[in-house]
């Protein structure tokens, strides 16, 4: 279902966006301001982040995001309820991004049967490799739910497609080494990996990690299908509030 | 897709994609390690040149006539170089940095002790070297702190989360993915993903095993009970390899810092406040929330306030062949204070932990048994700890003199 909503995008827009945001910071009201101004805004697709405790595949940004979301007392029961609430509510696909542990203490069935009665799409788990995915792979299954999984620029061709076998929706394409936030230089290198990508599966293919204005998603265009715009965004609220948010994210697919 | 390093329930590999490729040349280079037989007569020599081994079995006498139960032995870890456990696992991991020709090494550290340790390691293999500790750790030990950059090394205080152990090991790991060409992440303790634990306590077991050969040798037969403090396990692991399969009870001490009632403590397997979760890429107990959120954890040793612990410890308890407890701060204080005056030996408060519940069972033992315990590191050098410990007014006014005179 995801795969096939993004094809149908992809009709309309060269290349889509996806955004992310942590739930829960700065607050669970700001969080609903900042869905519904990126959905305005004409962002394709959306990654509701469930903070965590120990974010290890997350910059520095993001990790603040997750301490200040938890610090604010935000639970895992409140995240899904607003996953519920904006996804009946917004017209656009949205995925949980989140640690194993959230789901594997909730239950990881009872996580996804929950994820398909809010109308979620998807979900990305950066430290649930496919070989300890069983269990969350069959439960995705049952609900036509969309298990995101991650390529790097380290991984071989040979597991890339070993992953393309249980991976659904799209897969998210690390731009480098490295955590969130970092300068990620967009060079033919990353254009070579892409390619490298593309070969290994037929799913279309989400790039992250230091996009960050026009210029990168102008040379993301015919190479990626979406490009994720992460950390920036969390930035650009910080340094100007979230009135700003809704021009940015315009400008970016002009 | 094969599932990887389960012991049990407990363990495996929950890996960012990014770090696959990394492990799997680690684990590569670990398992050629693993069938060669030279390089663990290497790995001896080094230790034995390097770092005082085999470290002597030192019979206490007089703590044995004062409790009158079992006899009681300590195995003295804390004789090795930079004065604990903690050198048999960086020294064994620097050997594999070498065959890996990687040129710097990560590490994370609590107490100091691995830091140092891997400090001294990176100066004499010739590695640069970064050291992740939280920032608390990096004010309450001071004096490691000193050391490790006189060794040379860079230590970076964390300032993320609860700004401890768990939080230095998370930095180390984002440095790690970043840096993986060049670096190797020198982990600490018999936790994370496969194959850290089985690694780590690999490298550990040169403990139990010239632990064992020493009773042989010299009593003609074994303990029948091992103590050992559980931080994240890996002198317990290295100590337990020895005996695992003797008819020897295993016992492993935790951090019950103010009481296992108080919620203040850094006790997973012997008590009911922890559960099974996964996080810092493994399967095992953790002191967590009903959310999965990690909680905040107490000990008076730095080296045992750790939210996890090694997954193999947890399978061994699911198994009933280790048995837990846990021993109290003021516990801790007591058995050190009773360990220095009646046997001249000078315990980490880490390692106390193990003093003090052997001593509440040596006394129900008798004669005819033998206790173990696993002195896993000295703890003259954190002499800024344990004088708070004791709360010493003597040591505090020489504080306060000192400090004038910088001011001066």
């Amino acid at each position: 279902m995801l795969e096939s909503y993004i094809g149908s995008r992809l009709n309309e827009k060269k290349i889509l966006l996806m955004t992310h945001i942590v739930i829960g910071y700065p607050s669970l009201e700001a969080s609903r301001e900042i869905v519904r101004t990126m959905a305005a805004a004409g962002v394709d697709l959306m990654e509701l982040q469930i903070p965590f405790s120990e974010p290890i595949a997350d910059g520095p940004v993001i990790v603040k995001a997750n301490q200040q979301a938890l610090a604010n007392g935000v639970t895992v029961d409140q995240c899904l309820d607003f996953g519920r609430e904006v996804a009946r509510q917004l017209p656009i696909p949205f995925l949980y991004m989140t640690y194993y542990n959230i789901l594997f203490k909730y239950g990881v069935e009872r996580f996804v049967d929950h994820m398909k009665a809010a109308d979620m799409q998807g979900a990305i788990v950066p430290d649930l490799p496919p070989e300890e995915a069983a269990g969350y792979l069959a439960a995705m299954k049952t609900h036509a739910l969309s298990p995101i999984f991650i390529y790097s620029p380290t991984t071989s061709d040979a597991r890339m497609k070993t992953i393309a076998q249980v991976a659904d929706g799209f897969v998210y394409c690390v731009a480098r080494k490295g955590v969130t936030g970092d300068q990620t230089e967009f060079s033919q290198q990353i254009g070579d990996y892409l390619t490298r990508c593309r070969t290994a599966t037929h799913l279309p293919l989400a790039l992250g990690f230091g996009v960050k204005d026009k210029s990168d998603i102008e040379f993301l265009r015919g190479k990626a299908d979406i490009a994720v715009i992460g950390t920036q965004a969390l930035r650009l609220v910080e340094d100007q509030g979230i009135a700003a948010l809704g021009n940015f994210i315009r400008d970016l697919q002009k | 897709m094969i599932k990887r390093g389960y012991y049990g329930n407990f363990g495996g590999a929950f890996l960012p994609e990014i770090l696959v490729a990394t492990f799997d040349e680690l684990e590569g280079v670990f398992n050629d390690a693993k069938n060669d037989p030279i390089f663990w007569h290497d790995y001896e020599q080094l230790m034995s040149n390097y770092s005082c081994r085999p470290t002597p079995l030192t019979y206490a006498e007089n703590l044995t006539r004062l409790f009158g139960g079992a006899r009681i032995f300590i195995k003295r870890e804390d004789l090795n170089h930079t004065g604990a456990h903690k050198a048999n696992n960086v020294m064994g991991q620097g050997l594999l940095v070498r065959r890996m020709g990687k040129t710097r090494v990560i590490a994370e550290t609590g107490a100091g002790q691995h830091g140092v340790a891997t400090a001294t390691m990176a100066a004499r293999f010739g590695f640069d070297c970064t050291i992740y500790m939280g920032e608390v750790d990096v004010e309450r030990q001071r004096p490691n702190v000193f050391w490790m950059e006189q060794l040379g090394a860079t230590v970076v205080p964390v300032t993320d989360g609860t700004r401890i152990l768990k939080d230095a090991i998370n930095e180390a790991f984002r440095d790690w993915v970043t840096h993986m060409d060049t670096t190797h992440y020198v982990l600490g303790t018999a936790c994370g993903p496969h194959p850290f634990p089985e690694m780590v306590s690999w490298f550990q077991s040169i403990i139990g095993k010239e632990a064992r050969r020493q009773f042989l040798d010299r009593e003609g037969r074994l303990p029948s009970r091992v103590f050992a403090c559980v931080g994240g396990g890996s002198n317990a692991m290295g100590v337990f390899s020895g005996f695992f399969d003797d008819d020897v009870e295993l016992v492993g001490v935790e951090a019950a810092g103010r009481g296992l009632d108080s919620g203040e403590h850094a006790s997973r397997l012997c008590s009911s406040d922890a559960s099974i979760g996964v996080a810092q890429g493994y399967k095992t107990y953790f002191l967590q929330d009903n959310d999965g959120q990690m909680r905040e954890t107490h000990s008076i040793a730095a080296g045992l306030d750790y939210v996890g612990v090694s997954p193999i410890l947890s399978d061994l308890k699911e198994k009933g062949r280790v048995r837990f407890e846990g021993a109290t701060d003021s516990e801790v204080i007591d058995a050190l204070s009773l360990t220095m005056k009646k046997e001249g030996v000078i315990p980490a408060l880490e390692s106390a932990h193990a003093f003090a519940r052997a001593f509440k069972e040596a006394p129900k033992m008798s004669a005819d048994d033998i206790i173990l315990i696993n002195q896993s590191g000295r703890g003259d050098k954190d002499i800024f700890t344990i004088a708070d410990a004791f709360d010493d007014p003597k040591w505090k006014q020489f504080i306060i003199e000192k400090a004038k005179q910088y001011h001066a």
